[in-house]
């Protein structure tokens, strides 16, 4: 199974990258985009078969190493 | 199979196959056309250049390594030797700036490692477009960055360097990197095969299919389709640099290898190819043993792959187990990819199935050398013509500012100026005080880094004039050398050796061609009266976009040594009272100049003379001088004449003003531009030296003994700077508004609201 | 282990794969302080005998994923614990500290700069507490000039942990101008309350984002990173006497 992990920053977190960003986009002409936060994205490949037990593994590597949960936050999809 | 097509893609001239025919005695297959591809680049064979190369002074009793290897050495006492050298990524870092940059450094540090050399100083000499020319800035940023985050991870300080802008440069810039390293003078390594039988290892990163034909990219003009090129850029890897540099400088200290060369432009063939035409002997190895990190890579896409971070040895016999050993300490991990063998064959089997065979020699020393037909520019003529009484009065710079006199006018225009502006905003995004060596921070001059374990430092410094070379080639080179050598000995330190990387336009123009012809013969004539014998360095060919060239470009790097590390001195000045001094003496030369290119948007008139006798007087008396203490700071004088040279000087010393009386120059008819001839004229040979009081008698009396004019010009303190010439005071600033022009004039471009 | 006052301390330099500040840090405990070091592997088990352990600068690990994310996981990192737990002096410098924060030895993280680009220049910091190992040579309030080198030093922590840092006062640097007043152009990288450095709340682990083994040495620009060594070297020396006596 393919494991989708996307790491963000916590809401709470000021994303200088993600501003820096948005600044960009709002000097191309895009003002309609109001805010970017910018993350990581993991693909992990896995050796089961069940969704379940995939987002387990998933979500037990996303928190010992992906993310760092002073600051970030993720969300896992499984497929 | 090998139709005209196939020859074209592989950029080798009809001729050039017909020389390749004759080497093989059959048609060679497509992996073997590759081979030659590569090797017969102009990148890896100096094809147009080799001749002129040869005429350059390489020995002298300090060289322990000239060129031909992959960095020159030079001795510089306690039994050590310096190992550096030079290289461009200009190509790549057009491309893809971050990346290009970024795996020029990594490239020139391997070349320094794998002489068993640690390397422990970086500098770079950049020229982009105008700052205000759209997308110099994004340009600037992304090579910048490509160059710190390279360089910071690998923990090798960037120490100083130059960045020039002119819209010359524009459609094609300049990035070029130096590295020195430090080894012991016996325990220098070579890239060399030898001892058949002997094993061939592979290390590093996995081989992709990234940069094929990078070294060919390199050595073709940028069109509008290079975009389409982009498959072709590098990307680094600097954490596994650091693997390797720390691996392989713990496998020498063991005494395990008989040669060791790292995979850069050509990656594979060019690496293995070399070391066993170095020893005379052949390579066999079988590509399905190359770590690969793609599926269904073929034998042309092993061979010609520019993967970053990869080196070849070649191990004693019995001494197998040990390399292996320590490359997996650091979880690397080398693979026996063949053997040296007797017949000078470079062999190439896939699974045991020969897929190339080709003499190592016909790949690298019998490569084609090319005498190309030269003729003199036809604007050189005219542009050598500068008739100062017709120019007429300067065209504002700056409307908004209210100016007291032209020469003030002239002074900030200079100061505000990208080329001659503080590169602060550059610098401060490099380590340059990582391995705590760094005993003058960048900023001016030389960059100078002590060596542990002894009293001595080494001080170095890049150097070029594109200007002046497109004036005169052959002087501008020379100025080149001269100002690079003088950077160094304004520190105190004894210039030994030199490095050059040779930037220019099509060769195949038979102008472009003359230009390099006569920068090398400049270089040649100055490296000799100079003392610093070339040991090595780089030519970087095609530089032109849409069949326009930049300016003939020969960078140099001049490396010296101080014997008294604590005796260094800086361009700054040091307290208030001291007595200004200038070393040499100008005649008001505004040929090339900054000040007529920025206000009078001219690039006319001859370089500036040089004397080579006289600017070798010079040097020594400045380096006698900081070895006695007689002097508190040194100063080279150069673009923005005497002038920017002093104010700069006050800059970053909390404030530290000067009040100065020059000599007035009579090169024209209107005052005015005899005052700015003066103040910005840019004669070569001059050093701004401050003096505490009591030493004066013994500097004037030392310099009149080396036959150096040397003039007391004037005193710092106060909080201006306040010049003086033919009795009338025609610059008077603060410090802080001149320092405030000249440290803001890049970080400008880039500031972003980041809240 | 030190037994006696007149004993030389001994330093143990952590080196992950990447740390490239290790040489650094060794050079200014033996040349310059005329104390005892050794380097020690990240792989290896034991801290050799010594009485402070220093994890160094540099990319650990190329600082790939997030800046020390991966090195807390070297064997090493488990000495360095129980070696901290039981009140040893332990020292985070830069890449350091970052490994400290991720290893949870330390309280929050370090987010990119707020200009974005790594900056190496000298800044100033204010010693905000001595009652650390690595504080009690300086003066409170003291400013000293050191360098930065970082992409990465933005320090983060939730308002709570904060709070909760600053009433047990283990916010020992600040970043300042050179006269020690808090101002927002002398942070140079945004850090939260200016945090240049802090400790542990037993007090014996600190970590800071600036270099004190760069500023040892009067011709390198400033020698007031010393009064970090030399505190470290006193406080063992007085424990030694108070263990000895």
């Amino acid at each position: 199974m393919r494991a989708r992990v996307f790491v963000t920053l916590k809401p709470s977190v000021f994303d200088p990258q993600g501003r820096t960003i948005a600044d960009a986009l709002h000097s191309l002409g895009y003002g309609s985009v109001q805010a970017v936060r910018q993350g990581k994205y993991f693909e992990l490949d896995l050796a089961t078969t069940e969704a379940a037990k995939a987002k387990v593994l998933a979500a037990e590597v996303a928190d010992k190493l992906l993310a760092n949960p002073v600051i970030e936050s993720y969300r896992i999809e499984v497929e | 199979m090998i139709d005209p097509q196939v020859l074209e893609r592989h950029q080798l001239k009809p001729d050039e196959y017909d020389r390749i025919l004759q080497f093989l005695g059959r048609e060679p297959n497509l992996t073997e056309l590759g081979l030659f591809s590569v090797m017969w680049s102009e990148h890896c064979s100096y094809k147009s250049s080799r001749v002129h190369l040869k005429t350059l002074p390489t020995e002298g009793p300090q060289v322990l390594q000239g060129p031909g290897e992959n960095a020159g050495a030079v001795d510089i006492g306690d039994g050590l030797a310096a190992v550096f050298k030079i290289e461009s990524h200009n190509h790549p870092s057009f491309i893809e700036p971050y990346q290009g940059a970024a795996t020029g450094v990594g490239g020139i540090i391997r070349d320094i490692f794998t002489m068993g050399a640690r390397p422990i100083a970086l500098l770079n000499s950049l020229r982009f477009g105008a700052l205000d020319m759209p997308g110099t800035p994004r340009l600037l940023e992304g090579v910048v960055a490509g160059i710190a985050g390279y360089g910071n991870s690998m923990g090798i300080p960037t120490v100083g360097g130059e960045i020039t802008f002119d819209p010359a440069y524009a459609g094609n810039p300049l990035v070029n990197v130096f590295c020195l390293g430090v080894a012991k003078a016996s325990d220098i390594i070579k890239g060399v095969a030898s001892g058949v039988g002997n094993a061939v290892y592979y290390v590093g990163a996995k081989t992709g299919r990234d940069g094929i034909h990078g070294a060919t990219m390199a050595s073709a003009e940028f069109d509008e389709r290079s975009a389409e090129k982009r498959p072709a850029v590098q990307v680094g890897d600097p954490f596994m640099e650091k693997l390797l540099l720390e691996a392989c400088l713990e496998v020498m200290k063991t005494d395990a290898l008989i040669g060791i060369q790292d995979m850069g432009a050509a990656g594979l063939t060019c690496s293995t190819s070399e070391m066993g035409s170095r020893g005379g002997a052949g390579i066999e190895i079988d590509i399905s043993l190359v770590p690969q990190r793609e599926s269904g890579m073929t034998p042309y896409e092993i061979m010609l792959s520019e993967s970053q971070e990869r080196m070849l040895l070649v191990v004693k016999p019995g001494r197998e187990a040990e390399v292996e050993r320590i490359f997996e300490k650091w979880d690397l991990h080398a693979v026996s990819i063949g053997r040296v063998t007797a017949d000078g064959m470079l062999r190439v089997r896939e699974r045991g199935q020969v897929v190339a065979e080709v003499p190592t020699g016909a790949l690298t020393d019998q490569a084609p050398v090319y005498r190309r037909p030269m003729t003199p520019p036809d604007y050189l003529a005219d542009a050598q013509r500068l008739d100062l009484d017709a120019l007429e009065r300067p065209r504002a710079l700056d409307a908004g500012r209210t100016l007291s006199s032209p020469a003030t006018h002239g002074l900030f225009a200079l100061l505000g100026s990208p080329t001659i502006a503080s590169k602060r905003w550059a610098y401060r995004q490099y380590d340059h005080m990582v391995r705590t060596n760094t005993i003058n921070l960048p900023g001016l001059g030389a960059g100078v880094v002590r060596l542990k374990g002894t009293d001595r430092a080494l001080a170095m410094s890049l150097d070029g004039n594109g200007r002046y070379c497109y004036l005169d080639p052959y002087r501008g080179a020379m100025l080149a050398v001269a100002e690079s050598a003088r950077n160094v000995a304004c520190t105190g330190a004894r210039p030994l050796g030199a490095t050059n990387c040779l930037n220019f336009g099509n060769p195949e123009r038979p102008e472009i061609m003359w230009q390099l012809a006569k920068a090398v013969e400049g270089l040649g004539a100055a490296c000799r009266a100079l003392g610093v014998p070339i040991t090595g360095g780089n030519v970087s060919l095609y530089n032109e976009t849409d069949g326009a060239a930049i300016y003939p470009t020969p960078v140099i790097g001049v490396v010296g040594v101080l014997d008294h590390a604590d005796r260094v001195v800086g361009s700054r000045f040091r307290a208030p009272g001291d007595v200004i001094v200038l070393l040499g003496e100008g005649s008001g030369e505004l040929g090339g100049s900054e000040y007529l290119k920025l206000v009078y948007d001219l690039v006319r008139g001859a370089p500036p003379a040089l004397d080579l006798d006289r600017e070798r007087a010079l040097q020594e008396l400045v380096i006698a001088l900081v070895g006695e203490r007689l002097i508190r700071s040194a100063s080279d004088c150069s673009e923005g004449g005497l002038a920017v040279t002093v104010g700069e000087c006050s800059f970053g010393t909390g404030g530290i003003g000067a009040e100065l009386s020059v000599e007035p120059v009579n090169v024209a008819r209107n005052p005015h531009l005899n005052v700015a001839a003066t103040l910005f004229g840019e004669s070569a040979s001059r050093i701004v030296v401050s003096v505490a009081g009591d030493a004066v008698t013994a500097v004037l009396k030392q310099a009149a003994a080396a036959g150096v004019p040397t003039r007391v010009i004037g005193r710092t303190g106060g909080d201006r700077l306040r010049i003086a010439t033919g009795g009338d005071i025609v610059i008077d600033v603060s410090i802080e508004e001149a320092e405030r022009v000249w440290s803001t004039a890049i970080e400008r471009y880039f500031v972003k609201k980041v809240a | 282990m030190l037994t006696r006052a007149g004993d030389t301390v001994k330093f143990a330099v952590i080196v992950f794969p990447g740390s490239n500040c290790d040489e650094d840090a060794y050079h200014a405990a033996t040349a310059v302080l005329g104390q005892k070091a050794e380097y020690v592997w990240h792989k290896d088990t034991d801290l050799k005998g010594a009485d402070v352990v220093v994890l160094p600068g540099g990319f650990a690990h190329g600082d790939y994923l997030r800046t020390g994310a991966m090195a807390r996981f070297s064997p090493i990192m488990r000495e360095v614990r129980t070696f901290a737990e039981r009140g040893g002096p332990v020292l985070g410098i830069c890449n350091g500290f970052q490994v400290l924060l991720e290893a949870g030895l330390l309280p929050g993280a370090m987010l990119r700069n707020r200009g974005l680009k790594f900056r190496c220049e000298h800044v100033h910091i204010r010693v905000e507490q001595t009652d650390t190992p690595f504080t009690l040579a300086c003066r409170g309030g003291q400013v000293l000039r050191m360098p930065i080198a970082h992409g990465e030093g933005n320090y983060f922590a939730e308002p709570d942990v904060i709070a909760r840092l600053e009433a047990n006062r283990q916010v020992i640097f600040r970043y300042t101008t050179a006269e020690g007043e808090l101002r927002d152009d002398a942070n140079p990288n945004g850090s939260v309350s200016a945090i240049a450095g802090i400790c542990n709340d037993t007090r014996n682990v600190v970590g800071l984002m600036p270099h004190p083994e760069r500023a040892c040495e009067s011709p390198l620009g400033s020698a007031d990173g010393l009064l970090i060594f030399e505190s470290v070297v006193q406080s063992l020396k007085a424990g030694a006497l108070v263990a000895g006596a």
